[in-house]
Formats: C-alpha cells, structure tokens, sequence
C-alpha cells in the first residue's frame, strides 16, 4: 500500500475529502456572512440557526410531508430565505445607522429563540437523515474510496459560490449591490431601491445558509445545536481571510476545511482548536486578514 | 462619571450592604448559597462592563475568564490540595494571564472584529478544557473541596463561604469603581471617546486598552474562582459561549454604557433562569426573547433608564 507521511494513502485522501466537505459548508456560510456584512454592515449571528433551521427544515419535510432530498433542497432555501426577508424587514431594519454591535446582538438574540424553539420541540438528541437513493454508493478511484454524496455535497456548494459569485460580479443586479455596497446614499439617489436590496441581499444570504443546512443534513446529525457551534468557526474564518473579497473567503474556507482534516490524522487532539491557532497567528502577523482590504480594521 | 456618590446613591449602598449582611441569618427568606451565586454573576457582569461600558470594547468571550478560572481554582485544590486562599489566587492569576493574551490578540480589531475574535478565542478555551485530563470532559471537575481559609476558618460553613464571598464582591467592585475615577480611568475614557486624539496626545493607546483587559479578566476570573468553591463544581457551562451570551445580556439589561448598572442585569438573569430551569430549551427561548426585545426598544437598559428618569428637566413653575 502506498504511503505518505507514514500513513496509508487511503486514510490520507480520505480526511483530505473529509476537510473539503467540511471547507465546503464554511465556504458557503462565510460567503453569506460575508455578502451581508457588506451591504448591510450586520454580522449574522443567526447564520448557523438558519444553517440547523434548513437541516430541520429537510427533515420535518421529510417526516411531516413525506416530500423528499430534492423536493427539501429546493424548497427549503426559498422558505428559509423568506422567513429571513421578513425578519429583516420587521426587526433588523430598525437598527441600521446605530452602532454595528446591535445587529450582532438582536440576531444573537435569535439564535438562542431558535435554538431554543427546536429544542423545545425536538429534544437535544441528534435526528437521523437518510442519503437520498441516487446518490447511494461510492465511486472508487483506486487510491480511496468516494462516497458519491460527498462528491455531490463538494460539487453543489462549489456551484452555489461560483454561482453567488458570478451574480455579484456579473450581473447587473450584481452591480446596483456592489455600488449599494459603496455608496448607499448615491445609489439610492440614482433610483436604486436600496432598502428592498437589503431585504433581497438578507434572504439571499439565509437561503444559502438553508441551502447547506439540507446539504449537511444526511452528513451531521440534525439537531438543534449543529449551527452555533460550525457559526462560530466560520467567525474565526472571516477573520482569518478578511472580508474583502469574495473568492477571498472561498478560498480561505476550502484551507481552512482542509488543514482541519489533515490535523485529524497527524494530531488529532488539536482538530478542534487547530482553526483558532491559526486566527491568533493571522491576527499576530497579518491583523487585517489574509485578503483583507488595507484600512479594513 | 467623574463627580462623587449623590447621597442617595450612599444611602443605596449601605441599605444594600445591611440586607445583604443579613441573609445568611433569615435562610428560611432568602436561600444563601443562591444569593452567592448572585454575588458572583454581578461581580463578573461588572468586571465585564469595566470592559464593554466604561472602556467601550465588546468582548464576546467572557465565559472563558470566568470558566478557566473556575477549573483552575479546582485544579489547584482539588487536584493539587492547596488551601482555597491559594485557589482563588491562582484562578484569578489564571484569567488575567489568559487576559493579557486575549488582549494582545485582539485589541488591534474594533467593534464586531474584537466581538468576533474572542468569540472565536473563547471557543478554543472551551476545547482545550473539554480535553485537558483533569476536568472531567462532560463531567466536569466535580466535588471541589472548600477547605479551611488561611488555615482556621472552615469554609464548609454556608455561613464563612458567605462572608467570603460577599468580602471578595464587595472588594472587587470598590475596585471598579476605583478605577473608573483613577487617572488611568480618565486616560480610559478619553481613548473610548476619540482614540486619535488620545493617540496623538501621545498616550499608548495599546497598553491602555491592554491593562483594562486584563483587569476586566481578571476580575471575572475572580468571580468564576468564588463560584467553583461555593458550588465545589467547575463545568463546561462555565466556559461555554451560552455563558459570554449571558453576561452580555446581564450588561444589556441592566445598562450597557454604565459600570454597576450590570449588577442589577446579573440579578434578573440568574433569577430568570433559576426559576425557569426546569423547563429545558425554554430557558434559551426567553432569554433568546428578552435579548431581541432588549436590543430593539430598551438599549439604556435599566440603569440608562432611571438615569433618564433623574436627569429629566422638571417642569418650571
């Protein structure tokens, strides 16, 4: 058998994949993270409750209305994103122009509602999702084995940026967001719906957030504290890339999923805290992240 | 902030001070080992408004102060059988070290970047504890003896422990307020107001907002090390992100721009979930509530509030 490092290929590779998996949910969420953050200047705390809120949403779905992987993957996002949009525009939108710390703290606020909420209804313990039928199996690629579904979670999330990120930069949609971005009175003045944008941006961010929860779903298991705890190092990653620019954050995530895995096999008690050693040292030596813009503090 | 106790502020405390003197004596009233950990949390609120209010810096990572210390103050008499006098020392030595770090590394963000960077420093503390081998994991360090203070004061007695503990709350809130009149707090306030201007007057901004740090961790680490001795646990909830949540509700709720305003934030929270602790996940979704609302429509909090109340101009004749 062949080896790297001491240990067999096949282990290797295998926590590699694992790591781009995992890269892959924070590339999503920290896109979202970071696309709110630019045009609303609101750090969304609640972006891993709307991540658990889409896993539940799947599997209540599944459970309640009999309707499948597919149908969830389609229609959760669009529920999701929508119950994000009204949030913003009932709550969040009262608290643009104060100080950025309390768009932290009201959507704080709603992790713990949520968290709460489905605790309350579902229990603390972890409910099981299947892998939808076709994408059962494995391919086998000689030096390890590919579970298919982790072939397609790697793909999908992979299409959902390049997607965001193709809408941002070249689009003309894209473009009112970008100069709303930049200059909010300006764009406005020029007959853009600025405050509508913002509700579209939120719910379009929630709905990606949804979107890998029901991608997560059949790999984690669904429970009410899955959000919090993947939220928090996905913070730890926007500090680490800076939010500056989009491909930025990709990147920096996909790295950070995959020094992640490979921690896993060399020192696998340092697996949990490798991301944050890594966010002190960025922060030691490069204060306004690996792709931040220069001034961005 | 600057300008001395009004008289009804002196009256305030030395009412306060007479009840609180009697509790331990009316246990059938008020249950004392309840109040201490009252005592603690606004303690640790106020240490972490020294931070959030008086220096304008908000850390959403308190938990990890007030949580190492508790484990250390167990590590250092349960594991190691040192007197508690020393555990309190060397909790309290722990945080402010653990202080001086988060401090070093964050201090160069503002705003949501320093929230966010110790959040996430914080979350690293938490799996550390989780897998040092002294603390028990999910357990946590469990049946920390009280020993004897200084040799002959037993404090297995709810009634020394008390006394203790009310001795150390009082201390370190004199301290707060020592310090937000001191020189060093006015240097404090003016970095808060207009960093450049302090800057360019030539004071080190840095190790400034570096030593209020510490303080505010340290202090915290004070109240985490007094909790692990009344209650003889340390648990993960000490460390955990629910508990950094917590303490900011405590300084929402009870007035985020003022120093003791917390104390009276502490007091309703750990009320609130004392009583509602039997419900489970309720415990999250109303505090989760009164969080969103808080932030919505009572941002003063409670001490901003009767501020406003006393400052509001009287109608003339």
């Amino acid at each position: 058998m062949t080896e790297v490092f001491g240990l067999p290929l096949p282990v290797l590779a295998g926590q590699i994949m694992l790591g781009l998996v995992n890269g892959c949910f924070y590339a999503v969420l920290s896109l979202g993270l970071a696309v709110i953050f630019g045009l609303l200047r609101i750090v969304n705390f609640a972006h891993g409750a709307f991540f658990m809120a889409g896993a539940f949403g799947a599997w209540m779905l599944q459970r309640y209305a009999g309707l499948g992987y597919w149908a969830a993957l389609l229609l959760v996002p669009l529920v999701v994103g929508g119950l994000g949009g009204v949030f913003e525009r009932g709550l969040l939108r009262r608290l643009y122009g104060l100080d950025p710390i309390y768009g932290l703290l009201l959507t704080f606020g709603l992790v713990l509602v949520l968290e709460g909420g489905f605790r309350v209804a579902f229990g603390t313990s972890g409910q099981p999702y299947p892998v939808p039928a076709n994408l059962q199996g494995v391919f086998n690629l000689g030096f390890m084995v590919l579970p298919i579904y982790r072939a397609w979670v790697i793909f999908a999330a992979l299409a959902a940026c390049l997607l965001t990120w193709w809408l941002i930069e070249r689009t003309s949609l894209g473009a009112r967001l970008r100069a709303a971005t930049e200059k909010p009175a300006l764009t406005q003045s020029f007959g853009v719906n600025v405050p509508r944008l913002l509700t579209f941006t939120y719910a379009g961010g929630i709905a990606l957030a949804a979107f890998t929860g029901v991608l997560a779903a059949p790999i984690l298991h669904v429970n009410s504290g899955m959000g919090s705890n993947l939220v928090i190092i996905v913070f730890a990653i926007v500090v680490i890339g800076g939010m500056g620019s989009v491909l930025g954050s990709i990147v920096t995530a996909l790295g950070i999923g995959v020094i992640e895995g490979l921690t896993k096999v060399f020192y696998s008690e340092a697996s949990t805290t490798v991301i944050f050693v890594v966010m002190a040292l960025v922060l030691l030596f490069r204060p306004r992240g690996l792709f931040g813009k220069e001034g961005a503090v | 902030m600057n300008k001395t106790l009004a008289p009804w502020q002196k009256v305030f405390i030395v009412v306060l001070l007479v009840l609180l003197l009697a509790v331990p004596w009316v246990p059938q009233v008020v249950y004392p080992v309840f109040v201490m950990k009252l005592l603690c949390m606004a303690l640790f609120a106020c240490a972490y408004s020294l931070l959030l209010g008086f220096g304008g810096m908000m850390s959403f990572g308190h938990a990890a102060f007030f949580g190492s210390a508790a484990y250390i103050t167990g590590l250092v008499v349960k594991i190691w059988g040192l007197p508690p006098e020393l555990g309190l020392l060397g909790g309290t030595l722990f945080a402010a070290l653990l202080g001086a770090v988060f401090g070093a590394l964050a201090i160069h963000r503002q705003g949501i970047y320093l929230a966010m960077v110790t959040l996430a420093l914080a979350q690293m503390v938490y799996f550390i504890f989780l897998q040092l081998p002294f603390t028990g994991a999910e357990d946590g360090l469990q049946q920390i003896p009280r020993g004897t203070l200084f040799g002959f004061i037993d404090l297995r007695n709810d009634i020394a422990m008390y006394h203790l503990v009310l001795l150390l709350t009082v201390a370190g809130l004199w301290l707060i307020h020592r310090v937000v009149r001191s020189p060093f707090g006015h240097v404090v306030v003016a970095i808060r107001e207009h960093e450049p201007r302090a800057r360019s007057l030539g004071y080190p901004v840095e190790r400034y907002k570096l030593t209020l740090f510490v303080l505010s961790a340290a202090l915290s680490g004070l109240a985490g090390s007094m909790k692990a001795l009344v209650f003889q646990l340390a648990a993960l909830s000490d460390v955990h992100w629910h508990l950094s949540g917590d303490v900011v509700l405590m300084a929402l709720l009870g007035g985020m721009h003022t120093v003791f305003g917390p104390a009276i934030g502490a007091t309703l929270v750990v009320g609130l979930q004392y009583y509602l602790d039997a419900f489970g996940g309720w415990v999250t979704l109303v505090t989760g509530l009164i969080f969103m609302v808080c932030v919505l429509s009572f941002r003063s909090g409670i001490a901003g509030a009767i501020d406003a109340l006393r400052t509001r101009p009287r109608p003339g004749p």
